[in-house]
């Protein structure tokens, strides 16, 4: 609560309620009442259902999106293209980040290549990946691999690279050969930064299947949405979409701790 | 398993042959994807030559359609640039200004930031039809986001000195914004401005891609669905450039306010 008074002092007396009411449940309450809005707007007929649906109509979808829909096999397939995505560019991209780190020419022809491709914006290439691989799960495990890739290369180098060179030369005057020396002093030294690459791995993959999903209309929740929309089931397609929403960030959310709990342990 | 750092001085002077490594590499792909075109290994539609996407990229950017479909994409692109940004400026303010707002609001907008914006599509083609209002509403969405949380930590680093000068000169909330806020901004609003121009693009073009009867996204699918394949590719390559270029361009240019 003190913190929450600390307002005060940017503003003096402008505001003598709301410090008394901690932020997060200010912003639940301001949802709350952008909800009740939002549903008194459509009771009163000032908003089409058809455009926008009542909140209530959306809660009240949940349960055919569950039982007609398959909303929760859907979820499932989502997650487990998006882990399998993120899984093999770990599988690809700490070999070759641990190449960039240990051939110095290497890591300097080619850093900024891998930069420049983790910061293109490869998800317009989608209709040339659909002529590759058809609309198929294959497209969009490919494409969200390509997404998640960059990120694990460039925390492995940036890991490895930020090994204290005094731990390399308590492992060179021991006389470790260089496998031993990567194995029990470089690869245990850089696992936070190695950690912050899988966790991004594994939130660009979820982007990217999901997007890819709507876009070529296959797979789980993407594919969902993009049904509904077109059958034209609008309090539906809105309950996907929450979904969806709450989903990542739940998910953005979790990953974030856990890191943070590896980070300190 | 030789670490780079373990090979000692005299690697780290010898010489370097970054660049033509690079170019070596650029050439190697170049050519591997002519040999797998001419080889017959895969449907010649799928990989067209070098050769055809050359001809084809020489013939979009010689015709009036193409400049036609990309007028709209440049609109679009521009208009959602200027809403999305200009909403995300103000909400920053409000968010990095006052504790208490930006600790109950920042973090729906740091969770929301990251989620991906094309499922949206769906309810902004509802709200706004399929003519170029939902392409700018995408854009718009998207690069809301990046501008927000920019400017929302830009706020807090305003020096508090200038802001208690601000307030024992008694100014009002709207000169506290233009005269100390807005100066001290500039950098962020140029990191909020390049990434939000990046994504924007994206968003106008998937949108496009998605579903409309213009534009450079368009034109892409329009081809896709003709399998005219070398023109589908260049046509991705202009909007591929596009997109990766101008984001470059606007990272060259709004360094300057930085400095």
């Amino acid at each position: 609560m003190s913190k929450a008074l600390s307002i005060s002092s940017g503003s003096p007396g402008s505001n003598a309620l709301a410090p008394k009411l901690p932020p997060g449940a200010a912003g639940l309450i301001t949802l709350a009442a952008l909800l009740a809005l939002w549903q008194a707007a459509d009771a009163l007929g000032l908003v089409s259902p058809l455009i926008a649906p009542a909140p209530s109509d959306i809660a009240a979808s949940f349960p055919a999106l569950i039982s007609d829909e398959g909303l929760l096999q859907r979820f499932v397939q989502t997650f487990f293209e998006a882990l399998i995505s993120a899984g093999l560019a770990v599988i690809v991209g700490t070999p070759i980040g641990w190449w960039l780190h240990a051939k110095r020419w290497a890591g300097r022809a080619y850093e900024t290549w891998v930069a420049s491709f983790a910061a293109a914006p490869l998800v317009l290439l989608y209709p040339l990946f659909l002529v590759f691989f058809g609309r198929n799960i294959g497209t969009i495990i490919v494409m969200s691999f390509l997404t998640a890739l960059p990120s694990v290369i460039l925390k492995t180098k940036e890991g490895l690279d930020s090994v204290r060179r005094v731990l390399i030369d308590v492992g060179r005057s021991l006389r470790m050969p260089p496998a031993k020396l990567f194995w029990k002093i470089m690869l245990p030294a850089s696992v936070p930064t190695l950690c912050t690459g899988v966790r991004l791995a594994l939130v660009y993959a979820l982007i990217s299947v999901v997007g890819i999903e709507f876009l070529i209309n296959f797979g789980g929740l993407g594919e969902l949405i993009d049904d509904l929309a077109e059958r034209w089931e609008i309090p539906m397609m809105y309950g996907a979409i929450s979904f969806v929403v709450l989903t990542s960030i739940c998910f953005f959310f979790l990953t974030e701790r856990i890191e943070r709990w590896l980070m300190r342990g | 398993m030789v670490d780079a750092r373990l090979a000692g001085p005299a690697a780290a002077r010898s010489w370097s042959p970054v660049l033509p490594l690079r170019v070596a590499t650029m050439l190697a792909l170049l050519v591997i994807w002519e040999a797998v075109a001419r080889s017959g290994l895969v449907f010649e539609g799928v990989v067209p030559s070098l050769v055809a996407i050359g001809g084809a990229l020489a013939d979009l950017l010689t015709s009036a359609n193409f400049y036609w479909n990309l007028e709209l994409t440049a609109i679009e692109v521009a208009v959602s640039l200027a809403l999305g940004a200009s909403a995300g400026i103000v909400v920053g303010l409000v968010l990095g200004a006052r504790p208490f707002a930006g600790k109950a609001f920042e973090p729906y907008v740091h969770y929301l930031a990251p989620t991906p914006k094309i499922v949206f599509l769906p309810i902004l083609l509802v709200l706004f039809g399929v003519g170029p209002g939902s392409k700018i509403a995408m854009g718009a969405l998207s690069c809301f986001f990046p501008m927000v949380l920019s400017v929302a930590s830009g706020v807090r680093q305003v020096d508090p000195v200038l802001l208690r000068v601000g307030r024992s000169f008694n100014l009002s909330i709207l000169q506290t914004v233009r005269k100390i806020y807005l100066p001290a901004l500039v950098a962020p609003i140029a990191t909020g401005l390049r990434l939000g121009s990046g994504v924007a693009i994206i968003g106008c073009l998937l949108a496009e891609i998605k579903m409309s009867n213009r534009g450079l996204g368009f034109l892409v699918m329009q081809y896709y669905s003709q399998f005219r394949i070398p023109y589908m590719y260049a046509a991705l390559l202009v909007a591929f450039i596009i997109a990766a270029g101008g984001n470059a361009v606007i990272a060259r240019y709004l360094r300057l306010p930085g400095k």
